[in-house]
């Protein structure tokens, strides 16, 4: 709707658009609300036990906004993000257990100093690998380069090779399942199923108490938000907008010239990055690191998280994490027969009837009583349709039609 | 360590390799006819199996408690019912899921996956959690000795067999009849199959409905060798879809060769080290072969 120039500058134009809610820019608006219900209204209405729980879903959503960025933008479909959260948490959770696990406190052990699963397999001193991780400026550092790095590694070989599509998804799937039997089989050196338990501190500073929950909770909320606008300004970029076409017509993008394969490896290490972080904040505020969250099933989980808020949406990110991980925590406490059918069922729902998630509801059409007939309409096969003949007539008519400016405003042409 | 000991050993791992080829080949066999014709990727492929592995518990069940004249021959009966079930339940799939699926490759996994987990939910439901077996008929039980060192077990012999029988099925129906040169026209060229007046959508449906049918007779000759369990099917699927995907997607001659050299590369590392890092090595092996060679073992040469 264009607004004639001249009224826009009068105050009382100016205070009504103010008071207008529809005018407002709607992407900051939806960033403030979630900034305000993150930052003051959790912390305020929950008891510390759920706002940690609130916290831990919180880190699964870095990886479903890395998912938005990288699937929703970019096409390219990761079924193997929880190898990259996984392994920023493992990076992390190394870090705290080599302080955990100071020669006092495990004098009892036949070697002294190491982590307690390393003993009990029989291992006498530190695997060489585990010594950098004393350093916390080292594990910092890990938690950004390690899944980086697998991921520079998997894009260069995949992309450039122009692996794509559905091959892409099934082999990060593979490498999901390779990295959990690994991390299962070589127990001594990985603390096997049960994973790194009993963390306790973080440079002295105890990450158990109430307290320090409360302070790591800010500090992934605020990372999240930080992330999301870091991320917003890369999707609204011009690599961004290059993103669209490649998922559109990755050839015509190839043929104008842009080096596709570097756009999508960029894309596939920042999405990588930031899952890893992900992980991190997850030792930290949870205490424990273990395989159950790198294998095949978190990683779908992950997508679904991020498809049910909206693929393209990178606050949707955050509440279909949270609408998607309270629902299993609630559902797995009082109705487990019932939640594997809801989470399945909610993968069909979302993939054929709302592939825009949360974010992609029309709540206005909703409430004007138009919902069950949207919903219908989602079901159908949604086949090319032919393009209509008013718009075709548009196209070929080379001088604006006489009829054409007196169209009432708010009705699109069919 | 003799030579005929030697001999024994080498004997018995080629054979848990042929088994284990076996049951890759007939998991895949399904899933490379759907994925080679259609591109869609089907995440319940597995579950498809375990249709068609309580079918036939139920049956064996029933010749035990009802029927005792059936108890030597059900097994027989069960792979038909197996793949009449399966390849229904698939065609219902197809129509209201799967069909409104096929330009979104990507999406037709997620929502496949979600039927995978409402499938799996309705069998631990209805059968329990716990795994549970057909009772054998006699014939099936027992094994061969040709000598005092070796031992081959009836019932992998007769997995062999089915697998044989099934897959030469598939490639006659697939390069004798005419439905076979439908699935293959539209396979190279959908547009063009379409304006010679094939109906590829009813080739498609008969490609799926098929596809899940020979999921179902698997998963009957499954039980011939291992209980049944509610998330049984999904255990192989990772692998299934390796042996698809670096066999050549379009490719049956390279799905066989591809599932046998993945088998027999897992059997052989298995002797020499523990069953996961022998799975981690074939699978690495496997990813980065492919990583080299995207496309796969085998490919169709087809002009896009």
């Amino acid at each position: 709707m264009v607004t004639p120039m001249v009224s826009t500058n009068t105050p009382a134009r100016r205070m009504s658009r103010l008071l207008n809610v529809r005018e407002w820019p709607h992407d900051r608006v939806t960033f403030a609300l979630t900034a305000l219900l993150l930052l003051v209204g959790f912390p305020l209405t929950l008891s510390g036990f759920r706002l940690g729980m609130i916290g831990k879903y919180l880190t699964y959503a870095f990886p479903a906004m890395a998912l938005v960025v990288c699937w929703g933008k970019g096409g390219i479909l990761s079924l193997g993000q929880g190898v990259f959260f996984g392994l920023g948490g493992y990076c992390m959770a190394m870090f705290l257990k080599l302080e955990a696990s100071d020669p006092q406190s495990t004098s009892i052990q036949s070697t002294p100093g190491i982590p307690d699963f390393m003993d009990w397999n029989q291992l006498t001193a530190l695997p060489l690998f585990w010594r950098p991780f004393g350093s916390l400026t080292f594990t910092l550092l890990a938690v950004f380069v390690v899944p980086g790095l697998l991921a520079l590694g998997i894009g260069l070989a995949m992309f450039k090779r122009r692996v794509g599509g559905v091959y892409f998804a099934i082999i990060t799937q593979a490498i999901a399942s390779v990295l959990t039997i690994l991390i299962i089989g070589q127990q001594g050196y990985t603390g096997g199923v049960n994973g790194i338990t009993d963390l306790k501190t973080l440079k002295g500073w105890d990450i158990r108490t109430d307290s320090a929950k409360l302070i790591l909770y800010y500090v992934t909320a605020g990372l999240l938000l930080g992330t999301a606008l870091l991320s917003s300004w890369l999707m609204n970029s011009r690599l961004g907008r290059i993103l669209s076409a490649m998922r559109e017509k990755e050839e015509r993008v190839r043929f104008t010239g842009y080096d596709v394969a570097s756009l999508k490896v960029f894309v596939f290490v920042f999405a990588a990055v930031v899952s890893g972080v992900g992980g991190a904040l997850f030792t930290l505020l949870v205490g424990f690191m273990s395989p159950s969250f790198v294998g095949i099933v978190p990683s779908i989980e992950m997508v679904i998280a991020a498809a049910v808020g909206g693929r393209h949406s990178l606050l949707g990110a955050i509440y279909g994490s949270l609408l998607v991980n309270y629902g299993k925590t609630f559902f797995s406490e009082s109705l487990p027969e019932l939640w594997l059918f809801l989470l399945g069922g909610l993968f069909i729902l979302v993939v054929m009837a709302f592939p825009n998630g949360l974010a992609g509801l029309d709540v206005r059409r909703w409430l004007e009583g138009d919902g069950y007939k949207q919903l219908r309409s989602r079901f159908k096969a949604r086949a090319l349709r032919p393009m209509p003949l008013a718009t075709l007539r548009d196209v070929a008519r080379l001088e604006p039609s006489p009829a054409a400016p007196s169209r009432p405003h708010g009705e699109v042409p069919r | 360590m003799s030579v005929s000991e030697l001999f024994s050993i080498t004997i018995m791992q080629g054979f848990n390799g042929l088994s284990t080829f076996c049951v890759l080949l007939l998991m895949a066999l399904g899933l490379a006819i759907i994925f080679g014709q259609m591109g869609v990727i089907n995440m319940a492929h597995g579950e498809f199996l375990t249709v068609g592995a309580y079918t036939t518990y139920l049956l064996s069940e029933f010749s035990h408690r009802f029927a005792p004249w059936l108890i030597g021959s059900y097994f027989l009966v069960s792979l038909l019912f197996s793949f009449v079930i399966a390849a229904a339940f698939g065609l219902f799939v197809e129509h209201f899921m799967i069909r409104h699926l096929y330009r979104r490759p990507l999406d037709s996994l997620l929502a496949t996956w979600g039927l995978s987990l409402v499938m799996q939910q309705a069998f631990r439901s209805s059968f329990g959690a716990r795994e549970v077996s057909a009772t054998l008929p006699d014939w099936l039980m027992g094994s061969l000795e040709p000598t005092p060192t070796i031992d081959i077990p009836i019932n992998g012999l007769v997995m062999m067999g089915l697998t044989v029988a099934l897959t030469s099925g598939v490639f006659i129906a697939l390069f004798k009849t005419r439905w076979g040169i439908r699935v293959r026209a539209t396979t190279q060229n959908r547009a063009m199959s379409g304006a010679t007046g094939i109906n590829t959508r009813r080739v498609d449906r008969l490609t799926f409905g098929l596809g899940c049918g020979l999921a179902g007779v698997a998963g009957a000759a499954f039980t011939t060798i291992g209980s049944t369990g509610p998330t049984s099917g999904s255990l192989y699927i990772v692998d299934t879809f390796l042996v698809v995907v670096f066999g050549g997607a379009q490719s049956l001659v390279g799905t066989i060769a591809s599932a046998f050299s993945i088998a027999q590369a897992q059997a052989t590392t298995e002797f020499f080290m523990t069953g996961s890092m022998a799975k981690v090595l074939t699978l690495m092996a496997v990813i980065l072969i492919l990583m080299a060679r995207p496309e796969g073992l085998f490919t169709l040469k087809v002009r896009r």
